[in-house]
């Protein structure tokens, strides 16, 4: 592991953190605003010090509290991007780009930072001051910047979120890109799950300062350890239930739903009568076609009425109430040209199968 | 016209400037970000100058710098001139009376700086003290020159401390000040009035070429 993050402390924000990130991998730390992401990563780039913990980088320690090792941020070379980007305004494009390359001669270090402005696909704008560009143009400057300083890890702070939609769905395509070719751990801070799910090889789901749980982001989505990942990973269909039978032969364990009986892939490790929490990802939810029933019919068969539909991009979000529970919404989210296909309405009476294999079984 | 009253005034103006700029930018950049018990109490002392009649400092500046206090007698071992009624003791004296010109808008000016642009700096391995001069000197710079511009204008105009701790001795501590009043009481109105519209003049047009030349090398928005 090239970057090894240990933290604890009480104050300011309670934080209880262990993270790792290999050379040239996209580590996610995602958390609602207050559950110390940013904290974290300011840790790392020495500008906060923990009250007990360890950084350390490529084998070098930056911070261990019982050493009373605190490398300054200035000998950390990390790559940081400002959640405002924080470009010097009395310098120009080119000169906030310089500024990491003092260490090179007057020289070369023109030279050095056009180079990496090229990269960010900004020729052009070398004389110009911060606040005459664009908030995109601004973070493809701190972007910049922050390469120029040839960095052993690479810090994005929220970097995405202060430009608009549009603007932002261009930045992380670069990102991808530019990530791509670079061969160190890179950290991104977001509240945006869909950027980390975009950009990230792993996550981290943040909460009160401690690390929940961290792994690739299909793990993450699919298989949420417990309720509180489920809810901060915004899953929409998170309910409880009772365990009523383990059936090993057929690869089945039985639980009970406020009165429905739905099956799970076998999974012994919950007892008998243990309540539990379960979750299914709303794109996992299959709708019964009218025209022509499929043969996952039989499979946790649940019917209900369509409450709502709101249209998001090539996707419509369904909000199913229950027949048999009125009082659980059910979310489904399908593609468009099937909701037009089988002209879904609101309040029509339609049947939805939960899929065995992707019912996710939790502790409580 | 009293020439050598404009000369000590202008003397003692740019003397004070040249020292508050320096011990304003020390005070100022300590104060800014830092959090410390007792700070307050430190802002209060700054500050105070700003409220007390000059009367009242002058008072005091006069019992602490006579010739049997400590300050008092140092100096005169050191110098073998005594502090009060002498131009180094209207110097030390306009120093704190002309403090919190100085300070106050350099203490604002440090800490409108978002703290991100020194940790960008710091992050893009500046020191402390290349941050200081890269970064936040420049982004100060409007609050600095106000903080001077204020300082000098201040001490020029300085009448009541002047009196108090400096007397009235011609070439030494007699300013352009002293000199308008003096004339004035010795219905010289003449002279009077030649002095004041010289010191009115003058004023005007330093401060305004301070202004301009600001404003001009100032595109900076924080």
């Amino acid at each position: 592991m090239e970057l090894t993050v240990f933290l604890q402390q009480q104050k300011p924000i309670p934080l209880n953190a262990s993270l790792s990130c290999n050379n040239g991998e996209v580590l996610a730390l995602v958390g609602p605003s207050g559950s110390g992401k940013s904290s974290i990563l300011r840790c790392v780039a020495g500008l906060n010090k923990p009250e007990h913990g360890k950084v350390t980088c490529s084998g070098n320690v930056w911070f261990d509290s019982e050493q009373n090792i605190n490398i300054s941020p200035q000998q950390r070379h990390v790559g940081m991007v400002f959640q405002h980007f924080a470009l010097l305004p009395h310098l120009s494009v080119i000169e906030n780009i310089m500024l990491p390359l003092r260490h090179l001669p007057p020289s070369n270090r023109k030279q050095r930072a056009d180079e990496f402005l090229q990269r960010v696909n900004l020729k052009g704008l070398e004389s110009r001051l911060p606040n005459t560009l664009s908030g995109g143009q601004q973070q493809r400057v701190a972007l910049a910047r922050a390469l120029a300083r040839d960095p052993a890890v690479l810090l994005l702070d929220e970097p995405f979120s202060a430009v608009d939609q549009v603007t932002r769905r261009k930045l992380r395509l670069e990102a991808v890109q530019l990530t791509r070719n670079l061969n160190i751990p890179i950290i991104l801070v977001t509240h945006d799950l869909d950027e980390a799910y975009m950009l990230a090889n792993r996550i981290s789901v943040l909460h009160k300062g401690a690390t929940l749980q961290t792994g690739t982001p299909d793990e993450v989505m699919n298989h949420p350890t417990n309720s509180t990942v489920a809810r901060l990973i915004d899953m929409r269909n998170l309910f409880e239930g009772k365990v009523l039978s383990h059936d090993p032969e057929n690869n089945c364990t039985r639980f009970d739903w406020n009165g429905t009986v739905l099956e799970a892939t076998y999974s012994s490790k919950f007892n008998i009568d243990e309540k539990l929490d379960w979750c299914i990802l709303p794109a996992e939810v299959l709708l019964h076609r009218r025209i022509q029933p499929s043969r996952g019919i039989k499979e946790n068969p649940v019917y209900g009425k369509i409450e709502e539909l709101i249209a998001i991009g090539g996707t419509t979000n369904i909000i199913i109430k229950l027949n048999d529970n009125p009082e659980v919404k059910l979310y489904m989210d399908l593609p468009q040209h099937v909701v037009r296909r089988n002209s879904l309405k609101t309040g029509e009476e339609i049947g939805v199968t939960l899929l065995k294999k992707a019912l996710h079984l939790m502790h409580k | 016209m009293d020439w050598i009253a404009f000369k000590l005034s202008l003397s003692l103006s740019l003397w004070t400037t040249i020292i508050l700029l320096i011990i304003g930018l020390i005070v100022a950049r300590l104060l800014a970000w830092r959090s410390f018990p007792g700070k307050s109490l430190i802002e209060a002392v700054v500050a105070l100058p700003l409220i007390l009649p000059p009367t009242v400092l002058g008072y005091y500046l006069l019992t602490i710098f006579g010739r049997d206090t400590l300050l008092g007698q140092t100096f005169e071992s050191l110098t073998g001139d005594t502090l009060v009624f002498s131009f180094t003791g209207l110097l030390l004296a306009s120093v704190v009376y002309s403090l919190p010109f100085a300070t106050q808008p350099m203490l604002r000016a440090f800490e409108a700086i978002p703290n991100d642009l020194r940790e960008a700096a710091w992050c893009s391995g500046l020191s402390h003290w290349n941050t200081f001069r890269y970064v936040e000197l420049p982004l100060a710079r409007p609050g600095i020159i106000t903080g001077a511009i204020l300082t000098f204008a201040h001490t020029l105009g300085e009448f009541g401390v002047v009196l108090m701790v400096g007397g009235n001795i011609p070439g030494e501590t007699r300013t352009i000040s002293i000199a308008i009043f003096d004339r004035t009481q010795a219905f010289d109105m003449q002279s009077a009035n030649t002095m004041s519209l010289v010191l009115l003049v003058f004023a005007f047009v330093t401060v305004s070429l301070v202004y301009i030349f600001n404003r001009r090398h100032s595109h900076i928005v924080v």
